[in-house]
């Protein structure tokens, strides 16, 4: 089955994060195709590297920057969502004139169009919200 | 580009989230890909579509008149809960826009019949 991905919380404060991540390593170890995740709303944050959690919790960004390098999965953050929120890429920086960036490995920021597309091509939509 | 039935599900009040203005988003950009739209509104939901919205206070920008425009971008099939506007007091003269109005049995169908439901 081919999927896309949605995620629509933060990490941290709601389990969607989580249950996300969980979600799309168990339908690549069963052999789905995952088309493609889409971070939207505050789903955003789950793709800064500044996260930095305490020693003996979960890394839940470089966890899927992990997932993304072992399975070239594309995880795509909604541009409009990630300005609001500042989450930016190095040309986004530069485009916005602002002095730091904080894109995870893997991830990359592009338009609401990838959703859209991915949902035409995919089997199943599924969605990790409130 | 495949043409899929997708149905917005608007479930929360305008403001107090940030669900209501980026579902409007989602909306355009749907409907700049030639998706076979409905928006339907259930629960609180019902209050983004409501007449003489003002944010003044809030500081936060009223996003209600991009309900009126969603015709402009052929997005017509615009369906409530009937059994939420009585809930909450609201007649369709309340709205910013013609509604169809359904029953929460009617709605479950319209979920079966969309090929993708997005939920905020």
């Amino acid at each position: 089955m081919k999927f896309i991905i949605q995620v629509n919380e933060g990490p941290y404060q709601h389990q969607t994060a989580d249950s996300a991540y969980q979600f799309t390593r168990a339908a690549l170890a069963r052999g789905h195709e995952v088309l493609r995740v889409f971070f939207y709303h505050d789903g955003v944050n789950n793709g800064t590297r500044l996260t930095s959690p305490p020693q003996d919790d979960r890394n839940i960004v470089s966890r899927w920057s992990a997932l993304a390098a072992e399975h070239e999965l594309d995880l795509v953050i909604c541009v409009a969502a990630a300005h609001r929120r500042g989450i930016l890429d190095e040309s986004e920086m530069k485009r916005l004139d602002k002095d730091a960036y904080n894109l995870a490995p893997g991830f990359r920021i592009s338009g609401l169009g990838q959703l859209i597309e991915g949902v035409v091509l995919a089997d199943r939509l599924v969605v990790f919200g409130d | 580009m495949k043409i899929k039935k997708c149905l917005y599900v608007n479930r929360r009040a305008p403001y107090g989230t940030s669900y209501a203005l980026e579902a409007i988003d989602m909306v355009l950009i749907g409907s700049a890909f030639d998706q076979d739209i409905s928006l339907l509104f259930i629960d609180d939901g019902l209050f983004q579509l409501k007449k003489g919205q003002d944010t003044a206070d809030l500081e936060i920008k009223n996003h209600s008149p991009a309900y009126r425009a969603f015709e402009m971008y052929d997005v017509e099939k615009i369906y409530v809960s009937k059994e939420a506007m009585a809930a909450r007091g609201l007649k369709r003269g309340d709205l910013l826009v013609d509604v169809e109005l359904l029953s929460d049995s009617r709605i479950k169908e319209l979920m079966d019949e969309h090929d993708v439901i997005f939920s905020f």
